[in-house]
């Protein structure tokens, strides 16, 4: 095996034919779907050196996951290859027989999938299931496997790796499942690795470290690996070479540092938009609403301590941290859901009482949000006019046709128009979908609009568009906004204030400026280095500053 | 309005349907309906015309009494008659008016109970859910036949207890499901939305909830009437329920019951207890058809 | 294509998680595992005498249900019962035995702790205008026919479970084939029909137009073994056509939704064969789901007894409860009712603690 460095070999021009592992060509993929047959993946090409790491880019839908089990000439259930080849060392994996690819499945090829809780077989030990592939293929012994896998759980940084392989998968915490599935991977020494998304569902003081383990598994033996995510500045710190998709097709391929300094595609570009999104903070001295020394449980499980936040009229406080350190449950004890135990939330200088039954009806339309998920925050049974107009019928009184022109008005607004009146959420994209649940806000003609992770479950241009959206309206209707989200990108997008929370504290208040550069306390630096940026050097630099 | 070159809102995709009325929408997806969705369709309208139609349809009178007990088939009792000697064919269809009238009422008061119930404690997810949940898990660790059975032998077997108990222990069923299925909405962000907003309980199960809970609720209530319909044939067949001199089939079952063994000599005669028994079994099979169908259709697209 | 679900899916689990309880159950500490194997049976054990409890908490309750039955009895009922012809006399007697003038609470102490020593107290039929009292313990009704019911329901469920998990499984290894779709419709049928029906049919054709079986179940205490079950062969396999119905489709259902498992796919991308990915990574998890669908339908077969001991004049608790209900004969109804209710909750309670053993997260504890 060739131990050297992995520079990035970017030209098809190299003619040495035994260093090609994996070559696809002209490759079409359907699904079922609406009792069709709809293509996903459009003819194409893709061509995977020896040690050599490819991240496959792209939005949602845009078909990499389904390229990525094809490479491996796997094809999900209700899929089928139409045309096209995928030849894997010598091998045409479309033509072979189920029974060979089993053979080179687990050994030769691996994958490491999203959800590690659940691809995990509850009723086995992980170490079990880490070396089944291995033993069974009988490229090494039991106890080798074993001890081999022990090793593989130290590199990997796991903590007790002598045990660990012991316990079942419930008893392990997602970021590290998902190590042990690298090391699941990693077991048999294959050839090709294929990374789908494995780390969208952690937090990113917890993707860092596994990241950092998946990067030093595959360079250490020189697997070649296809690395799949929506997020540029991750797939940036593993990929040599990065492949852009979109709608089934490719955008276009290039080696990582010519992809981010000097992409030839309008698309591309599109996929950071939002990091160049940038609002000069304002300060302002006039609050319109005050948390203050706010403490919350559930149930027995006190969520928030001693919480205090300003937000200034017409401004914008990001509240920011993981999952787990009470931003949403600030939300909610803001907007009456859940009762502060002690502690209060005054609005425009008057205390607001503590559940939402007691508040006025005035009091509860100046007050109005907006969801992270617009699938689940739009009744799917109500159309676009009639979501818009409850607000207006119930906090003004706007009834039949003046209720009509103001939906219509406020359609506008959020640059819609009226041909979607009469159109169920399932007939809106989700960007537009957001953009309604905007405008519902707006309707009450609200003070203050909380916004919880509006734009995370978004592609990166749509949210570009979204957080324009809601900068207008600040700007025509001063509206202040409470905006909670864990993306630092965002942040910066458009906040004047930053809170940043940790296990239900308060860590840091203060302008953007001030809080977003040094000194810092040790929780918001360990979060902000934790934010993978743009640069293919970034994760060298946080590992040496780390160790350093 | 600042727009972006490359980028507008309403132009961004989002699958569009094509407009029509309810009608054509039905009869677009009746037209791809499975062979077993029609049968289905086919026998319900049959039943449902003898039903309404009985006395018009029926050579005879419900309870008419004739010189014969017993009669073999031929031209004037088709189907012969029973052992008091009323006309067969003529008691089975007025048996349909009888047992799915019955049957549906029930079902619906299964509904309107359960249901109703089963909404407020999906909203309230309280004290109050947690008593009636608990109450009827321990009204659930009965088999219902058997309750049945035994309030019957409380109340007695006139039509209004058979409603009655039929319904109550079936609404059981009918809340476990409506809570199951309004608690998955109830936690939905839009519930929330209007909870927020200031919108009354009523509002929130009306608007909110109910449109949304609709296709399995449609779906269960299919099964319910079948579940309902063979329990009261049941408990007929055991001569507990339907009284005499009510057309039903379930006793029609019973009371011809005894002819099997002559098969050998008139198999004719032997047909005439199953001839009730089958009409039984027809009309479940058909809902059970048209459910199944339905089932796969809601489960597979989230709208109509 | 699926990675937007599962992140929608992730978040809605957080939030959710993040709604009802603490936050701090997302962190998971890393301490070595300190169970030892007597935490870990405690475990299992504790959670099994929990369910245990539950199920006693459940069965008193529906002693009280049952027990309110004779509560609920019309004024006249004792009147009713002796007949018009009855002495004023007669009637206040039986109405004391009834207890009918004591408070409801100690009436059900006393009744609840008759029946914990097995006497249900005496039967309703027998009694006369007269007085003369050839009532007889419903005890001596029920017991004999106990044994007989079970018998059926033990017949049933041997022919009944096997063939339905095989017939449940193919299906759902083959699903969409002809096969899968032909037992759709088949059992679909089946499940529409009512049970006499089926018995009927099973009558006409193998007890009168070819007799190889008797069409009246002609159950003795003195016979033997192979006698009984060919006397029964009819009734058993009556309720074993429309169990395997039942049994087969939720088993079906139950395989699918477990082969759908993210694991399961992981299983084919590590290269296992069919064979073994059904072996061992579907079945030590199917444990829990087939038990409950067997439970489930075993509970339905204590049912569907009923109906099918009266067609064929089976000489079992189902036969003596519809007499019973039809003469209104009160302690036997109860005495019937509380067997039928007790066996059902059993079944469900084999069912959970089947879940309970081999499921890996309570057999190994955080």
């Amino acid at each position: 095996m060739n131990n050297g460095t992995t520079s990035p070999k970017s030209s098809d021009q190299s003619p040495d034919q035994n260093d090609v592992l994996l070559e696809i060509r002209d490759l079409k993929i359907e699904g079922f779907a609406d009792e069709k047959w709809n293509p996903i993946i459009k003819g194409i090409d893709l061509t995977l050196r020896r040690g050599e790491v490819l991240g496959l880019i792209g939005e949602s839908g845009a078909g990499k996951s389904t390229l990525g089990l094809a490479a491996m000439g796997f094809t999900k259930a209700g899929c089928r290859i139409t045309g096209g080849s995928i030849v894997y060392d010598g091998i045409d994996l479309v033509s072979a027989t189920e029974a060979e690819k089993r053979a080179l499945w687990g050994t030769d090829l691996t994958y490491v999938a999203q959800s590690a809780a659940a691809s995990f077989n509850p009723a086995h030990r992980l170490i079990d299931q880490t070396i089944a592939a291995t033993v069974r293929e009988g490229l090494q012994s039991s106890q080798a496997a074993k001890a081999d896998a022990r090793d593989l759980y130290g590199a990997l940084s796991l903590p007790n790796p002598d045990t660990i392989g012991d316990r079942f998968p419930h008893q392990v915490s997602g970021g590290q499942l998902q190590r042990v599935m690298t090391a699941m991977a990693m077991s048999s020494r294959p050839k090709l690795i294929v990374f789908d998304e494995p780390t969208t569902a952690l937090d990113v003081t917890t993707q860092v470290e596994v990241l950092l383990s998946m990067r030093k598994a595959v360079k250490e033996f020189n697997t070649a690996a296809i690395y799949i995510t929506h997020d540029l500045a991750v797939v940036a710190q593993m990929a040599d070479v990065i492949k852009v998709m979109q709608h089934g097709h490719e955008v276009e391929e290039a080696d990582t540092r010519t992809m981010l300094s000097d992409p030839k595609e309008e698309y591309t570009r599109s996929l950071w938009s939002v990091r160049m999104l940038e609002k000069e903070p304002v300060h302002s001295d006039d609050i319109v609403l005050s948390i203050d020394s706010v403490d919350a449980a559930y149930g027995k499980a006190k969520v928030l301590h001693d919480v205090n936040i300003k937000l200034p009229r017409g401004k914008t406080v990001s509240i920011v941290g993981e999952s787990g350190s009470g931003k949403s449950t600030t939300a909610r004890v803001v907007i009456g859901l859940l009762s502060a135990s002690t502690g209060s939330v005054s609005f425009n200088g008057e205390r607001l009482p503590a559940h939402l039954k007691n508040r006025t009806k005035e009091q509860l339309r100046k007050i109005q949000m907006i969801y992270q998920m617009a699938d689940t925050a739009m009744n799917p049974r109500q159309t676009v006019g009639e979501i818009i107009g409850r607000p207006l019928e119930f906090y003004h009184g706007l009834k039949g046709a003046d209720a009509d022109k103001r939906v219509i008005e406020l359609l506008e607004q959020i640059d819609l128009d009226e041909s979607f009146f009469d159109r169920l959420p399932s007939e809106l994209s989700g960007g537009q979908k957001q953009r309604v649940c905007i405008a519902r806000a707006l309707a009450a003609d609200p003070e203050i609009i909380i916004c919880d992770e509006v734009t995370s479950a978004l592609d990166q241009i749509v949210q570009e568009g979204i957080l324009q959206l809601l900068l207008r309206l600040q700007k025509e209707k001063n509206i202040s906004y409470l905006f909670i989200t864990h993306d630092i990108a965002t942040v910066s997008a458009i906040s004047d204030e930053i809170v940043v929370m940790n296990h239900g504290a308060v860590v840091e208040q203060g302008s953007k400026d001030a809080v977003l550069s040094p000194p810092y306390p040790e929780y918001t630096k360990l979060l902000l280095s934790s934010v993978p940026e743009m640069d293919p050097d970034w994760l060298d630099a946080v590992t040496a500053k780390r160790s350093s | 309005m600042s727009k972006q070159n490359t980028y507008s809102p309403s132009a961004e995709v989002g699958s569009v349907r094509t407009r029509r009325t309810r009608k054509q929408r039905i009869w677009i997806e009746l037209k791809k309906a499975p062979v077993s969705a029609w049968v289905g369709i086919l026998i319900i309208t049959f039943y449902a015309v003898m039903a309404i139609f009985a006395p018009l349809i029926a050579p005879y009178g419900e309870a008419e009494v004739f010189d014969v007990p017993f009669a073999q088939w031929d031209d004037t009792h088709w189907l012969g008659t029973d052992q008091i000697g009323r006309d067969v064919l003529s008691r089975l269809i007025f048996g349909a008016r009888n047992t799915i009238g019955i049957a549906l009422a029930t079902t619906f008061l299964a509904f309107l109970i359960g249901g109703s119930l089963g909404l407020i404690a999906a909203i309230n997810r309280g004290w109050l859910d947690q008593l009636i949940s608990r109450g009827v898990d321990v009204l659930m660790a009965i088999p219902s036949l058997i309750f049945a059975l035994m309030l019957l032998s409380i109340f007695g077997s006139s039509a209004w207890s058979l409603i009655m108990i039929i319904a109550v222990i079936d609404s059981t069923r009918v809340f476990r499901l409506t809570r199951a299925v309004a608690v998955n909405v109830a936690v939905m962000d839009y519930v929330e939305a209007a909870t927020v907003r200031g919108e009354g309980l009523g509002w929130i199960m009306r608007k909110e909830i109910l449109p949304n809970i609709m296709p399995p609720l449609v779906a269960e209530f299919g099964l319910r009437f079948c579940f309902v319909f063979l329990t009261i044939a049941s408990l007929s067949f055991l001569g507990v329920g339907i009284q005499p001199p009510t057309a039903d089939w379930g006793s029609m079952v019973r009371e011809t019951a005894q002819l099997i063994q002559f098969a050998k000599y008139d198999i004719k005669a032997a047909l005439t207890p199953l001839i009730p028994a089958g009409a039984i079994a027809l009309i479940t099979v058909g809902v059970n058809f048209l459910v199944d169908w339905f089932l796969q259709k809601s489960s597979g697209l989230r709208d109509e | 294509m699926t990675s937007k679900y599962f992140r929608d899916v992730d978040q809605k689990f957080i939030l959710s998680r993040k709604r009802y309880k603490s936050p701090k159950c997302n962190s998971v500490h890393d301490v070595t595992i300190w169970l030892s194997k007597a935490h870990l049976v405690n475990a299992v054990i504790s959670t099994i005498f929990k369910r245990l409890g539950l199920g006693l908490i459940t069965l008193f309750l529906v002693s009280i249900i049952i027990f309110s039955a004779i509560n609920m009895l019309p004024g006249d009922f004792g009147q009713a019962v002796l007949g018009q012809a009855a002495t004023e006399e007669t009637v206040a007697v039986f109405r004391k035995e009834l207890g009918l003038d004591k408070p409801a609470f100690f009436r059900y102490l006393d009744w609840i702790g008759a029946v914990a020593q097995g006497d249900f107290g005496t039967s309703f039929s027998g009694r006369a205008s007269s007085g003369i009292d050839r009532s007889r313990p419903v005890i001596d009704l029920v017991a004999p026919r106990l044994s007989n019911t079970l018998f059926l329901a033990a017949l049933t469920a041997v022919i009944a479970v096997p063939i339905a998990l095989f017939l449940g499984i193919t299906a759902a290894l083959w699903r969409n084939s002809w096969y899968d779709k032909g037992a759709s419709v088949a059992t679909l049928t089946t499940i529409s029909f009512p049970e006499f029906f089926v018995a009927y049919i099973l009558i006409l054709l193998f007890g009168t137009l070819w007799p190889l079986f008797p069409s009246l179940a002609d159950i003795r205490p003195d016979m033997a073994m192979a006698d009984r079950i060919y006397a029964s062969i009819l009734p058993a396999a009556t309720l074993t056509l429309v169990i395997v119905a039942h049994m087969m489709r939720m088993t079906r259902a139950a395989i699918i939704n477990l082969l759908a498992s993210p694991y399961i796919e992981m299983a084919r991308l590590k290269g296992e064969t069919p064979r073994r990915i059904i072996l061992k990574h579907a079945l030590p998890n199917a444990w829990a789901p087939i038990a409950t669908v067997i439970a489930f339908n075993l509970a339905y077969l204590v049912v569907g007894v009923v109906v099918v001991e009266v067609v064929f004049v089976y000489p079992g608790v189902g036969q003596l409860m519809v007499d019973a209900v039809s003469s209104r004969d009160i302690p036997v109804v109860q005495a019937c009712a509380l067997f039928f209710a007790a066996t059902y909750i059993l079944l469900n309670l084999v069912a959970d603690i089947i879940g309970i053993v081999t499921n890996p997260r309570l057999l190994h504890p955080k």
